[in-house]
């Protein structure tokens, strides 16, 4: 079983939400939709469900074209954002309605909303009305609603993100196991990159209306593709600069040799976009090749045990921003000048196209 | 406290002192309705009240207007319903301005559409019947039913309508499930506007109707005969008159109340 995306283009009023979408989700799979708001994410996912039919291309669940497929027909479900419910049917009824439209038999109907709702943990609730549960309850109700029909395809639309804080976390590991054992297609869309890496599976990056990159959510965030999809992965974003090579010479405020650094020392001359993670810049030296740069403090924003550093650098020609991400808890006065070292091992390098050029060796190291 | 309790009572006196009058006339003679002031009837009779109720030049008249005024809300409803919630779901080209040039009927007497619906019902021989009055009264009565209920189906999440595609509802099975459920405090306002609209209006009523259609109101006027006014019949016929409002609103409270504070009312 597989779902298969071709070429899907959707343009509403002269405007182009989608472009030239190439997908395939596999059975079985969990799929994560990254992308910003109003990136495409919504308008893809109601494209798969059939609520809105895509202006060009077709949509192939096993082989088979159900582009025109009414959504009746095509057995999916969704879970939006906001918590959908039908509010005058109390939880057991809710649960149980697209079960009813199937035609299940009355005892059958009945164990497979025990068992969902058992899996979901709003059994004590099934008499009440949706509008006398909390937030969470409420999103779990619809959630059991869309998984009690064994439908091929569950779509999540940002379903979280109208939740506190421990609910999203305890919510997205239950749904996480859930899935283990299921056949279905899972896509899920978010805009936060930490929720896509700690669901894992497979993610695809949107952006305006295309696909950026897809694989696992590993590699797109150690190896994006493009400085876009490197924006898309990193919060806060990766410190950029500019600079040219010269005969393995780095030109950025002072010169260094890259004689030393794997994979920096095969670049061939020309002007470089360079980056780096905002957690690989460090207030000690690492005694290896590395930027010494001169900084002058921003702001220090403290979060729990961790330090976001936003600092100034002047390299002669403009002003760049740049977020140290320090572990620890560190106090740093606005316009206290402050130095820091930014690894040559540790760059990203993308051509003047913004497409990614070599990565910095991470992603092996972490196996 | 005590003068805020005889603020009440004062309220009340000047509100119910109509209606307090009405109800003792109707169980009063004539002799004693023009004779005195008498604060309540000396001879206390349901004399009135008989002739309404066995009498059918008068009870037909209630009969005529509870039909065209039921038969008015159901036509309302029923176009209201499906035009409201194209109104709240769809764009299309002239939707905004449609909207609003719906209510232009509403904006002239509807004195001045006497004679268009005259001469209109008189040639296609729907004169004096229960239908000729309650689509006049439609005239009126469904744009503001459409208005209503659009915002009450503006309140219902688009969503919701998705939602229920996905788990297998047809649109219609999904209409009349999910979806009015959902609204019936509109429905409960609009019914309620359209009926009060209806049972009250007169102008209309009386013209396009002679014999067989002829409601309560028009009927009313007959007691001016040539031995003078009825008083005491006349009295009793507006007590008769008042009830339905009373019971409607009596149901429709809540469902009134919840649209005030929720919709476009």
């Amino acid at each position: 079983m597989s779902l298969v995306l071709e070429n899907i283009g959707h343009t509403v009023e002269g405007e182009s939400h989608l472009t030239d979408i190439n997908l395939n989700f596999e059975s079985g799979s969990f799929n994560v939709l990254l992308g910003r708001t109003l990136a495409g994410k919504t308008t893809l996912m109601r494209v798969i469900a059939g609520l809105e039919r895509p202006s060009e291309g077709k949509v192939v669940l096993n082989g088979k074209d159900i582009t025109d497929v009414a959504v009746q027909k095509r057995n999916v479900s969704m879970v939006y954002q906001q918590f959908i419910n039908y509010p005058h049917l109390t939880v057991w009824e809710n649960i149980a309605s697209p079960l009813k439209l199937a035609k299940l038999a009355p005892s059958e109907i009945k164990k497979r909303v025990a068992q969902t709702a058992e899996m979901l943990l709003i059994t004590d609730y099934l008499q009440r009305k949706p509008l006398e549960l909390s937030g969470g309850q409420q999103q779990r109700c619809a959630m059991a609603r869309a998984l009690v029909k064994d439908a091929q395809i569950i779509l999540f639309d940002e379903p979280l993100v109208n939740l506190d804080y421990k609910l999203r976390e305890s919510l997205r590991h239950e749904l996480k196991s859930l899935f283990k054992s299921r056949e279905s297609i899972a896509i899920y869309a978010t805009t936060e990159s930490a929720e896509a890496l700690a669901l894992g599976g497979t993610t695809c990056l949107l952006h305006q209306g295309k696909v950026l990159q897809t694989g696992p959510a590993l590699e797109q965030f150690y190896h994006p593709k493009n400085l876009q999809a490197a924006d898309l992965c990193n919060e806060p974003p990766l410190n950029r600069f500019q600079a040219s090579i010269h005969k393995q010479q780095l030109s950025f405020i002072q010169d260094i040799s890259l004689a030393n650094t794997l994979h920096l020392k095969e670049l061939v001359d020309a002007n470089y976009h360079f980056a780096i993670r905002p957690d690989h810049l460090t207030l000690q030296s690492s005694n290896q090749p590395e930027l010494v740069l001169q900084t002058v403090v921003d702001l220090a924003e403290i979060s729990a045990s961790e330090t976001y550093l936003h600092v100034t650098i002047n390299n002669g020609v403009e002003t760049l921003s740049w977020v140290a991400h320090l572990n620890g808890i560190y106090q740093f006065h606005t316009g206290v000048t402050l130095t820091l070292f930014a690894p040559l091992a540790l760059l990203y390098v993308f051509d003047q196209n913004d497409n990614a050029h070599t990565w910095p060796n991470l992603l092996e190291a972490k196996h | 406290m005590i003068k805020k309790r005889l603020g009440l009572l004062a309220y009340i006196l000047f509100v119910l002192l109509p209606i307090y009058w009405l109800i003792i006339m109707s169980f009063k003679t004539n002799e004693e309705i023009l004779g005195s002031l008498t604060l309540w009837p000396a001879n206390f009779t349901f004399d009135n009240y008989i002739t309404i109720f066995t009498d059918p030049s008068w009870y037909m008249g209630y009969v005529n207007s509870i039909t065209y005024v039921a038969l008015n809300m159901v036509i309302t409803l029923l176009v209201a319903l499906p035009a409201a919630y194209a109104f709240s779901r769809y764009k299309f080209i002239g939707d905004k301005h449609l909207f609003f040039w719906l209510l232009s009927n509403r904006m002239a007497p509807p004195a001045v559409f006497l004679l268009p619906f005259f001469q209109l019902y008189s040639s296609v021989g729907l004169f004096d019947t229960h239908l000729a009055v309650a689509l006049a009264h439609c005239l009126f009565s469904i744009p503001l039913a459409v208005w209503i209920l659009e915002g009450f189906m503006s309140g219902v999440p688009k969503e919701i309508d998705e939602t229920a595609y996905i788990d297998g509802y047809s649109f219609g099975h999904f209409f009349i499930k999910i979806f009015i459920p959902m609204i019936r405090s509109g429905i409960g306002v609009t019914a309620f506007f359209s009926f009060m609209f209806s049972w009250v209006e007169l102008l209309l009523a009386r013209t396009l109707t002679s014999v067989d259609a002829k409601p309560i109101s028009a009927i009313m006027t007959r007691t001016v005969s040539a031995s003078g006014i009825d008083w005491g019949l006349l009295a009793a016929a507006g007590v008769l008159t008042i009830i339905p409002g009373v019971l409607v609103i009596w149901f429709v409270r809540n469902h009134v109340a919840k649209g005030f504070a929720l919709g476009r009312v």
